[in-house]
């Protein structure tokens, strides 16, 4: 079946606005008669959730937190990038949009990366009034910084805390809907089914994780912004908690799963220190602005530094091979992510990695130290400022700039990185793929939206840096507030739903089956020896590099891991109460069928792009080889339970921009 | 290292807890939460119940972890959150105690699981400014003072994790609500609310059973994220101001 993505006609630059004035709208009065359910509190739940309640529908918001100011999104470091030109150097909405679109390898839709381009400066404007406290300039107005594959400074930024502001602005905006009574909210309660009548989405099924009641909640409608499915690699930069169960449960309810293959890992994470490791730490990419990657040119210097003989201070200046600056001189350390971590791997693989594993590059700020500390003592009035105030300056410049992650890595590895080089090593920690949605953000369920990174929509094979809190946000403030009232507008004859309906039991009572089977397997080995072998197969087969041998390789071994989990896993306590393990079990059953769907997918996608390298497709550079004429296609996914997965294609057409083979050269 | 760990017990909110004592192998470069986690796992492979704690994003920012360790809510690291403090701060034959934030607005739930929603509550009384989505003008309409965003910034900087109600003897949550009124109320942007803010924010502390300021310090001295006293002192000028308001 081929999909149809519903862009609708018309130029580029007038598709949102002209569509946005002629679409179906549902009046006040019936407003308040429908109900929306709104799954997951990050920064694509809250901003909807909010929205939808000011413009008068009945919200029921849902977090498996105590509280919805947790979510991962307040997480994200860096920042959020707009369009504002407000540094004059030439950006524009147009810039953004193609800047994402290649960004992304040219797998993504046109006209939706240009209206998120378009409605990126209203986040701005929209998070500024709510009180988000941008980093500022003398003159008060916003300042902005440079991310991974751009040459315009547009990302706005909130210290090393971009996200936690972000998301603390959409929770204010949900409290006040909460105290209004427009919002009610749900915290501690896991979505584990999604329930359709007449194949609509119109309920969720939760479990309440203090008593493991499982409830029914019905609606008119279901928005899930549930996150991504990064830990599917066991170890990534996600939080603990983030998992692929509520989009995953959709899928098996029929909505289909988007490039399951496309997996953005970032370049700079620190790096795995033991097996005991629960998760890698992301040290953010802004920190590229300034520090320089790096690693020994010779092989037996990079030994020595392994095997502590040597220091990196050891290696002279014409010894450090800085990879990046070299092999990118166009965009140096700030090329994309994806080739900032197929590049660390390929120093790894030739032997010149710096730690005991021999997984790890260096990320370096003496120079820019150096540089700022020479400008900081000029403006203080010095001279000939010696070495030692050179050096006190920079210092403090680059406190003031990324202090809080300086603090950070070293509390983690006990390392100072004023002093020494930062280790930063490539780690899962984007997903682009996701549940299908058409340009409504609709998935092929109707009345089933999907928002955030949950959806696959936005950034292609591969996303640019700032722009996960960018799409968050402008799906749930400005897209789906508007979009989801295409399929409302029809439904406003509609009664509310009685969960005493069969359809609700029936969901219900197979939630059930699920997790009494889980619990009664009654083997011997724990939740997450399981998802740890899971990792390794995914890291190993589905990671920075994958191949068709090694994928065909990965579908069998996870095949095999899931078997053994339904034969041997051990969950101690009971299903009625806060269980921890049982927890992770329902997720980690999730994450055994994802895995294997996303194995396939890489396997099918014979070409490489953006995240999804495939080494029998490189140019003689090593470079991505992408094969527009066979692979300009979304693959939206039917899982099928006996492992003849069905995939919808939805071709990609680009009428705006040409497709060109991306270089950053 | 070799540790010798007293943790507190508590099937559920209604049941009576006690100490129990575990023995764990750990490392230097784990951090604490791992080492928990090595516990938990050496617990289940006993087929015994782990120990209950909560965590989520393990870069001291979710504001979800939170335990009292040795005495000090998230341990004896100034500055930071229970998820990065690591072992290496510990000695090999350390004893370490583990207990639940104790509050009498945050009961116990299980372990070392506590309800902190009355947090939540103090923040839907007023912990917002009044704008809704697409009424925002340009945002470099209204320059800021880089000092007063940067003010506002250290305050909002809180995570929400409870640990100055913990810290208090008086079990107060006055930093938590200074620290957003402090926020928004030093914003061109929030002063607007802040007569309204600060009364029905501190109305509702009160009503969710936090206690009273005694201007102690340890909330500050606890707190992972160096909020300041100072918040607490400019919330009572705000307070008064609103209260003492002529037409009020």
């Amino acid at each position: 079946m081929e999909l149809k993505g519903n862009v609708p006609q018309g130029q580029l630059k007038e598709k949102w606005i002209e569509y946005r004035s002629k679409m179906n709208l549902v009046a006040p009065n019936n407003k308040r008669n429908i109900e929306i359910i709104v799954v997951g509190t990050g920064l694509a739940g809250a901003s909807a959730a909010s929205t939808l309640a000011e413009l008068g529908y009945q919200v029921k918001a849902f977090t498996y937190h105590d509280s919805p100011r947790r979510a991962h999104s307040i997480a994200a470091q860096g920042g959020i990038n707009a369009a504002k030109n407000y540094a004059n150097d030439g950006d524009s909405i147009w810039r953004l949009f193609y800047d994402t679109i290649k960004g992304g390898d040219y797998r993504s839709r046109e006209a939706n990366v240009y209206r998120l381009a378009e409605v990126s400066n209203n986040i701005i404007d929209q998070a500024t009034a709510q009180g988000v406290p941008f980093a500022r300039d003398y003159g008060g107005l916003l300042d902005n910084r440079s991310f991974g594959g751009v040459q315009v400074s547009r990302t706005f930024y909130a210290r090393g805390q971009t996200g936690q502001q972000l998301l603390l602005g959409a929770y204010s905006s949900l409290s006040r809907q909460v105290a209004k009574g427009q919002v009610q909210m749900f915290t501690r309660q896991e979505m584990l089914d999604l329930v359709l009548i007449d194949g609509k989405a119109r309920g969720i099924i939760t479990r309440d994780l203090l008593t493991g009641e499982l409830k029914r909640h019905a609606a008119h409608a279901v928005v899930l912004a549930t996150g991504g499915y990064g830990n599917t690699y066991f170890l990534s930069t996600n939080a603990m908690f983030s998992n692929a169960t509520a989009a995953w449960r959709a899928a098996k309810r029929g909505a289909f799963f988007a490039n399951p293959c496309f997996v953005q890992i970032h370049p700079t994470c620190i790096p795995q220190s033991g097996d005991y490791q629960s998760k890698l730490t992301l040290m953010s990419e802004s920190l590229r602005n300034d520090g320089r990657v790096w690693v020994p040119r010779h092989k037996e210097d990079a030994q020595a530094i392994r095997e502590g003989r040597k220091t990196p201070q050891d290696i002279a200046e014409a010894d450090r091979y800085y990879y990046l600056e070299e092999r990118y001189p166009a965009f140096g350390n700030l090329v994309p992510r994806d080739v900032a971590s197929r590049a660390a791997k390929v120093a790894c693989d030739q032997g010149l990695g710096v730690n005991q594993t021999g997984k790890a590059v260096y990320l370096d700020f003496e120079s820019a130290i150096y540089r700022y500390g020479k400008s900081k003592a000029h403006v203080e009035g010095y001279e000939n400022p010696d070495k030692a105030t050179i050096i006190k300056f920079g210092e403090e410049v680059i406190a003031e700039k990324y202090g809080n992650l300086f603090e950070m890595y070293e509390k983690i590895t006990g390392d100072d990185p004023y002093k020494t080089p930062m280790k930063i090593y490539p780690a899962v920690h984007y997903t682009m793929g996701g549940l299908w949605v058409d340009y409504n953000l609709q998935s092929n369920i109707p009345g089933l939206f999907v928002a955030g990174e949950a959806n696959f929509s936005d950034h292609g094979a591969n996303r640019l840096g700032a722009s996960a809190l960018m799409q968050g946000l402008a799906d749930g403030y400005f897209v789906l507030p508007y979009t989801i009232g295409t399929f409302l507008a029809d439904e406003i004859r509609t009664p509310k739903f009685d969960v005493s309906l069969p359809e609700f039991a029936r969901a219900e009572r197979e939630t059930k089956e699920r997790i009494e089977k889980l619990m009664n397997i009654g083997g011997n080995q724990t939740v997450d020896s399981f998802h740890k072998r899971l990792g390794k197969v995914m890291w190993e087969y589905v990671g920075v590099a994958r191949n068709a041998e090694n994928l065909k390789k990965a579908i069998e071994e996870i095949k095999e891991i899931r078997k053994d989990f339904y034969e041997d896993l051990y969950i101690p306590g009971s299903a009625d109460g806060i269980n921890p393990e049982l927890e992770k079990a329902t997720k980690v059953a999730d994450f055994l069928e994802l895995g294997e769907l996303m194995a396939y997918d890489a396997l099918n996608r014979n070409e490489s792009c953006g995240g999804h390298f495939r080494e029998e497709y490189q140019t003689e550079e090593g470079e991505a080889l992408r094969d527009d004429k066979n692979f300009a296609y979304v693959a939206a996914w039917e899982w099928e339970d006996n492992g003849n997965h069905v995939m919808h294609k939805e071709p990609l057409k680009f009428e705006f921009v040409e497709l060109k083979t991306r270089s950053y050269k | 290292m070799k540790l010798k760990l007293k943790i507190w017990r508590q099937k559920s909110k209604t049941s009576k807890g006690k100490f129990e004592i575990y023995h764990v192998d750990a490392n230097e470069h784990m951090s604490f939460l791992e080492m928990l986690d090595v516990l938990n796992e050496q617990l289940v492979a006993e087929k015994k119940e782990p120990v209950a704690f909560e965590h989520d994003c393990r870069e001291g920012i979710c504001g979800t972890c939170g335990m009292v360790i040795n005495g000090r809510p998230h341990g004896l690291l100034q500055g930071t959150t229970t998820c990065q403090l690591h072992m290496r701060f510990f000695k090999d034959g350390d004893t370490i105690v583990i207990e639940p934030y104790k509050a009498k607005a945050f009961p116990v739930i299980k372990d070392l699981v506590v309800d902190r929603s009355p947090l939540d509550k103090i923040i839907q009384a007023g912990g917002f400014i009044s704008i809704n989505t697409g009424q925002a003008q340009d945002a470099n309409n209204t320059p800021i003072e880089k000092d007063i965003s940067s003010k506002a910034f250290d305050a909002a900087a809180c995570i929400g994790c409870g640990a100055c109600v913990a810290a208090c003897p008086n079990g107060a949550a006055m930093l938590f609500t200074s620290a957003k009124i402090s926020h928004l109320g030093l914003l061109p942007q929030g002063s607007v609310e802040t007569d309204r803010r600060v009364m029905r924010m501190v109305v509702q502390m009160d009503k969710e059973g936090f206690g009273s300021c005694s201007n102690i310090g340890a909330c500050e001295v606890e707190c992972p994220k160096e909020i300041k006293l100072t918040n607490i002192a400019r919330m009572n000028r705000y307070y008064y101001k609103s209260a003492f308001a002529s037409d009020n």
